[in-house]
């Protein structure tokens, strides 16, 4: 079986055991809301003050979002040792953390979808205009995200106190990505929106960097 | 041990007389004067905690091509090093940014850089601790120090185009730049001196460690050994 077939399986199964019972979306949804809500109660900003610290909010929230929501994608195979079965399938191990990514991604990405227009309509700050820049920019930082926090998922996994650990593990090794998507939306969300050219390199280097290292090192994960 | 304990002397006695160099031998420097004198220990220390990063990481590499638990205690030996090597350097720097910057801290390139890594260290040493099986262990930590490795040159990257307020290097620097020689050779003794103490703490970290190992494979074939008794 060829790894692409085999991801897109692993991928279909993730979506129809995520929507039996949405328990995953509906629990990240709600937790980006309250941190969005939060926000407000910290810094009470005004229109100009969210527009330069927009960018803030919306990636440290999906980054603490992802280092809670994908705890679950390999510690939910282990309740029922489905990953035994996973790891029997003729898929490879990349086969199997590339699907997974991917449904992370959708994950996220509906997420994004609802974060997006809420914090733009309490916050003031318009994302119509810069809405195709926008979703590139954040089609690039969550891939990267949810490529590593899927690899470190399955690292955590592994360990004691996994809920803890992920966002230990994940969090500093997306400083790189976390800065350079940051700098890129704040140009989008500025007055006069700009792309920032240097710093979406910097964010497709961290993807391009981490897609072949989790490449290279996912048989060692899987392994028994 | 003996032999052990020779050793420990001499190091004891180069770290002796590299203070001794710094305080004593080296020149004052115009401007900033004795306190300038930190330098010898805190560039020295970024050094030495440089190279044991990158031990962890050539450690972290071997372990997964060859698959012997050596090169995970060498791992685990180099990544305790190196934090102990990155505090030193984020103790001293602020002793010495206070009179000369004016504050304790600055969220500089190099200052920002030498956090995160040893942000990175720590959730290392803190996953190790975390995982029971020696060789599922040797393995995730060896993943994720590979994760944390090839982070290093983005952050590099990204601290280095956000801002940059830390003296530009000095050592191997641009033209203008350059080290009294008698300030060179000390700085160079310093480093040579860290370094030394690096490789002799790994040395022992990596002893220990391989003890650890022994005496969990033995209590291991004596619980065995108990339970076909019983």
């Amino acid at each position: 079986m060829n790894s692409a077939r085999a991801a897109a399986i692993v991928l279909g199964k993730e979506i129809r055991a995520e929507m039996r019972t949405r328990e995953l979306l509906q629990t990240t949804v709600v937790f980006t809301l309250i941190v969005v809500t939060l926000f407000n109660f910290a810094f009470e900003p005004t229109p100009d003050e969210a527009r330069r610290f927009g960018a803030g909010l919306i990636w440290i929230t999906l980054l603490f979002a992802g280092s809670l929501m994908l705890n679950p994608s390999f510690v939910r195979e282990q309740a029922n040792d489905t990953i035994y079965a996973l790891r029997m399938s003729p898929a490879s191990a990349f086969a199997i953390v590339f699907g997974k990514t991917l449904a992370n991604l959708i994950f996220l990405g509906i997420t994004e979808l609802i974060l997006l227009p809420v914090f733009s309509l309490l916050y003031n700050v318009p994302v119509l205009p810069v809405l195709g820049r926008l979703a590139f920019i954040l089609f690039l930082g969550t891939f990267g995200l949810v490529m590593v926090g899927t690899v470190f998922s399955a690292v955590a996994a592994q360990a004691r106190m996994r809920e803890l650990l992920l966002p230990l593990l994940l969090l500093p090794v997306l400083i790189p990505l976390m800065f350079a998507a940051v700098e890129v939306t704040a140009g989008l969300l500025a007055e006069s929106p700009a792309l920032d050219r240097t710093w979406v390199s910097v964010l497709a280097a961290f993807d391009v960097i981490f897609f072949t290292a989790s490449w290279l090192l996912c048989d060692y994960l899987l392994e028994e | 041990m003996k032999r052990y304990a020779l050793v420990s002397l001499a190091m004891a006695g180069l770290l002796f007389f590299a203070g001794y160099a710094a305080l004593f031998i080296a020149p004052d420097e115009s401007t900033m004067h004795a306190i300038q004198r930190i330098f010898y220990f805190h560039a020295s220390s970024g050094w030495a905690a440089m190279e044991a990063s990158m031990i962890v990481f050539v450690a972290n590499i071997l372990f997964l091509a060859k698959r012997d638990l050596k090169w995970d205690w060498l791992g685990i030996s180099a990544a305790e090093v190196s934090v102990a090597f990155w505090s030193v350097v984020l103790i001293t720097g602020p002793i010495w940014a206070h009179p000369v910057w004016g504050v304790w801290w600055t969220w500089d390139a190099r200052l920002t850089l030498s956090l995160v890594i040893w942000l990175l260290y720590v959730a290392y040493l803190i996953l190790r601790t975390l995982v029971n099986d020696p060789e599922r262990r040797a393995v995730v930590s060896a993943i994720f120090g590979v994760f944390v490795f090839l982070g290093v040159p983005l952050d590099y990257l990204s601290i280095r185009i956000w801002r940059t307020q830390h003296p530009q290097p000095v050592v191997f620097g641009s033209a203008n730049s350059g080290l009294d020689p008698t300030m060179a050779k000390v700085f160079f003794f310093c480093s040579g001196v860290m370094t030394v103490l690096m490789i002799l703490l790994i040395r022992q970290r990596y002893r220990l460690e391989r003890l650890r190992h022994e005496a969990e494979t033995l209590s291991l074939a004596a619980d065995e050994r108990a339970e076909g008794a019983g």
